[in-house]
């Protein structure tokens, strides 16, 4: 397992129940790369009606019912999302997405615009359109993906950090190629099979085993605001920012994403920036994130800014996850690709990798998400 | 070249910005102005001078200021050399103000030079007040705060940082508590004793944890330095004549509540033995003030965000590493004082001033000066090193700690998460630590638990404490608390 984010994390929690043995490496420490630096947001919500959203409403009912018992420890918590529209166009493009999700049995309830404020009581008046998602919930994703290691150790799984792999060793016969070993800082270590579970560096893990696959860094930016007494109680975000998701834009796209944290903390994002790796604060972002967020919640400008922090989405670029063998090198797998959904999407990635590992039937078709599609591009 | 932002006439660059109007940060901007630049000085104090030359709030300032104060003539020579420079218009103070924010030459902004972006200290910014500053160069002279341990019980009132407790008496005049013990290490603990017993309380007891002896060690260091030696010196004699106890090889381990259970009744002491070992001894004194200080905390939110690289110092603290000119790893940034290695107010006024001279580009011209001032630089390093290397933090501090002890107090975190999270959690560095429990995530943004979770986080791996423990746990976005609806002003 290359990786230990989230969806490595959870791969080997699962792959360690199909009593797989597993050995997880991770150049830095426990979760350093996306999977710290995202909110934890488990949603339906903003997913239009498609593989991502059946997968979505798979992990929703893994986060409900099989880890159900682990819930506290990574403090699960089911708020529910309020998802608004400012203007009349926005409201219908809303009311249609919602209607939509509710074929695919998506608990979607629209609000009346004077109703919204019984909802969230400090968000201004006059939207055009809101509608509710009960099923929209949270996780803290650094205990998740901690904890998920800890539960794999137990059941055997190695977890190396700070070990960096480096390259493969591959057998290559005339009719295939298969991976036998990943070479790393600390030596090289033999295996049947690979999971690329490295993130936004997921394109880089494919080029060492010399396969493409075009994974690269979206930045986000999230505002952290002072502790508050409970003001805002949802995932609260303007309808925008699902098509902030779905965009092929390459240049700067905001969109205002608000929610309270136990911790009192008030979260606000959201951005989407093709950037590489730059971490460097850039205040024209930050600037876009507050005033749009300021738009829903005026209120919000007297609060105290006390730090922001930005992440890198493991960006796919038809927005799907890549889950699945790699039929270019046999012995490779990907599970990445999630973007901003990483989290929320973790557990069903992982399940269902085990069971096509374990050479069983999948609960969902893995086709929509197979790295064939693209093995037509050439590499870049 | 530039964007004009639409409708605000762009402000005109400045010469030289020095953020910080304490020893080092007046040094420099008296320097740079004397040397003909156009030099901003920005200090988020209403009055300049600093931590170290703190003045009463403005409400109750009087004639005697000074008292007190060490130095009070050279604050008083270099204030009035800013204030002509100020005259002529070669120097201008932003009083009360903080920078939040800092664009180097070229980024977002887009302008050829440094942008600083200001906030009002406190309360809400009045519309004379720059939203921006930009200057060719800039000088970094942010100060320190208290460096602070978790001890069992700090969390009660009645427990103070030792600066926070000097602050209360030079900035309000007001006496912390009538009974105190002063404890922690390093030669700050003397005149915040000292200070204590003149202004009326009772100080039952210094305790420093090292032992008077690590002193011999380096006593040719400290005869090169008279002025130190006779500085401390005279607290010795005050506090002698005050017949404060001064203990060596001792350290508070616990502290109790009185009776009401609400507030500081009692500390247990402990001895710091030769093998590094704690040992809890059966002694305790009855104080209602408990004022901590394990040495300082260099403010580093400034340079970090300017992108200048630091490293780790003598005295395990993150500081910035700066050149023969205290010109950090930026160029046209420059740092001088307590953020290039703890060391106090005469070597902070030397690098101050040759942070000016340098920041001015008159180097050449002032050979015999800078020779002056880089020879002053050393002796005092010097000192300050051999004083680093007396005072370290006991090595087995975090023996003393309860699975109860907070170790942050802003997220209410105890040791035994913080443990569990080492352990079971597989945090292996700081940032990782941080991220599971939250310490330093809350009010203080580390500046009080920061030290303690990165060391506790280098303790758990069985390591040194590195710079990678350090950093995540020094505070970067935004270097000032600023409001979300400022942010959008400019
Ligand atoms: C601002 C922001 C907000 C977000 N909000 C949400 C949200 O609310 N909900 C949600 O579901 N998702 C959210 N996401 C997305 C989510 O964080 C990611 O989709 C998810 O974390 C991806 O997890 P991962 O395990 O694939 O990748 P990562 O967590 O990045 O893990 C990959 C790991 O691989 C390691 N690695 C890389 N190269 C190597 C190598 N050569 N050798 C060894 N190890 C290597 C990396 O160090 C890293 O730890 C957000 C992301 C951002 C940036």
């Amino acid at each position: 397992m290359i990786g230990a984010g989230a969806v490595g994390a959870a791969c080997a929690y699962f792959l360690t129940r199909k009593g797989f043995a597993v050995h997880v490496v991770e150049r830095g420490a426990v979760a350093a790369g996306s999977s710290s630096a995202g909110e934890g947001n488990l949603l339906v919500s903003d997913k239009v009606s498609g593989p991502e959203l059946e997968l979505a409403l798979y992990s929703r009912a893994l986060w409900e019912q099989e880890l159900a018992q682990y819930g506290e420890l990574w403090e699960f918590e089911s708020k529910g999302g309020l998802v608004v529209a400012t203007s009349a166009q926005a409201g219908r493009a809303l009311r249609t997405l919602a209607a939509e999700q509710r074929q695919r049995g998506v608990d979607a309830r629209d609000v009346e615009p004077d109703a919204v404020t019984d909802h969230e009581p400090h968000i201004r008046r006059g939207l055009a359109a809101a509608v509710h998602y009960p099923q929209d919930a949270q996780v803290q994703p650094m205990l998740l993906t901690a904890h998920l290691l800890r539960l794999a150790r137990a059941a055997g799984a190695v977890v190396s950090t700070g070990v960096n792999v480096t390259g493969f060793e591959v057998q290559a016969s005339t009719e295939s190629r298969r991976v036998v070993a990943v070479q790393t800082s600390q030596g090289t270590l033999a295996c049947e099979q690979v999971i690329n579970a490295a993130g936004p560096w997921a394109g880089e893990i494919a080029t060492m085993a010399g396969v493409d696959l075009p994974i690269r860094p979206r930045r986000g930016f999230v505002l952290v605001t002072e502790p508050l007494p409970p003001t805002i109680n949802h995932k609260v975000y303007a309808g925008e920012y699902v098509a902030s998701t779905q965009s092929e834009h390459l240049g700067l796209e905001v969109s205002a994403v608000i929610e309270g944290t136990k911790a009192g903390t008030i979260l606000i994002g959201s951005s989407r920036e093709h950037v590489g790796f730059e971490r460097r604060v850039s205040l024209p972002v930050l600037r876009a994130i507050a005033s749009a967020a300021l738009e829903l919640f005026p209120r919000l400008a007297g609060v105290t800014l006390l730090r922001s922090y930005a992440g890198f989405r493991p960006y796919s670029p038809d927005h799907l996850p890549v889950v699945g063998p790699d039929t270019r090198l046999k012995g490779l797998w990907h599970a990445t690709g999630h973007e901003g959904a990483g989290i929320g999407l973790s557990v069903g990635t992982a399940k269902l990798i085990s069971q096509a590992m374990a050479g069983e039937g999948t609960d969902m078709d893995l086709a929509p998400f197979s790295p064939a599609r693209f093995e037509a591009v050439a590499p870049a | 070249m530039s964007v004009q932002r639409s409708g605000v006439a762009k402000q005109p660059a400045y010469d030289v910005a020095v953020v910080g109007g304490g020893p080092a940060g007046l040094a420099a901007t008296a320097a740079a102005a004397r040397l003909g630049r156009r030099v901003v000085l920005i200090d988020a104090g209403a009055q300049l001078g600093g931590q170290y030359w703190r003045h009463a709030n403005v409400s109750s300032a009087g004639p005697h200021d000074h008292v007190g104060h060490r130095d009070w003539e050279v604050f008083e020579a270099l204030n009035e050399r800013i204030r002509r420079h100020r005259q002529t218009g070669a120097a201008v103070h932003v009083a009360a103000t903080q920078v939040w924010f800092i664009e180097p030459p070229g980024s977002d902004a887009g302008e050829p030079d440094w942008t600083l972006h200001l906030a009002p200290t406190c309360g809400a910014p009045d519309d004379r007040m720059p939203r921006t500053v930009r200057a060719d160069r800039l000088i970094l002279c942010p100060g320190c705060y208290d460096r602070q341990l978790p001890i069992p019980g700090w969390d009660l009132p009645g427990v103070m940082a030792a600066g926070g407790v000097q602050a209360l008496l030079k900035g309000q005049r007001t006496l912390a508590g009538k009974r105190a013990v002063v404890a922690g290490t390093g030669p700050f603990l003397l005149p915040v004793a000292e200070q204590l017993a003149r202004n009326g309380a009772r100080v039952v007891a210094v305790c420093e944890a090292s032992r008077i002896g690590n002193w011999g060690r380096h006593l040719p260091t400290v005869a090169r330095t008279p002025s130190k030696f006779a500085e401390a010196a005279s607290y010795g004699w005050s506090l002698a004549r005050a017949r404060v106890p001064y203990r060596t090889g001792t350290v508070v381990m616990r502290i109790e509540a009185d009776s009401s259970g609400e507030q500081v009744g009692a500390v247990k002491l402990g001895r710091l033995g030769s093998d590094g070992r704690l040992r809890e001894s059966s002694e305790s004194l009855d104080v209602d003030l408990v004022a901590l200080g394990w040495g300082f905390t260099p403010a580093l939110e400034l340079v970090s965000a300017a992108g200048a690289e630091t490293r780790v110092d003598v005295d395990q603290s993150l500081v910035a590493v700066v050149d023969e000119e205290q010109q950090s790893t930026v160029a046209g940034l420059y740092i001088a004082g307590e953020a290039t290695g703890v060391g106090g107010a005469q070597l902070a006024l030397a690098e101050g001033e040759l942070a000016g001279i340098a920041a001015a580009d008159a180097t050449h011209l002032e050979r015999s000066r800078v020779r002056a001032l880089r020879r002053e630089i050393r002796r005092l390093r010097a000192f300050a090193v051999a004083m680093q290397r007396s005072h370290p933090v006991p090595p087995r501090w975090s023996e003393w700690l309860t699975p109860e002890t907070l170790v942050c107090r802003c997220e209410e975190v105890a040791y035994a998460q913080v443990s569990e999270a080492t352990s079971d959690l597989a945090a292996t560095d700081a940032r990782t630590l941080k991220l599971l429990t939250r310490c330093g995530m809350g009010w203080c943004q580390g500046h009080v638990c920061g030290f303690a979770t990165a060391t506790l986080a280098a303790a758990g791996q069985a390591r040194q404490l590195n710079a990678e423990d350090l950093r995540p746990l020094a505070k970067q976005f935004p270097c000032a608390p600023i409001r979300l609806g400022s942010l959008l002003e400019h």
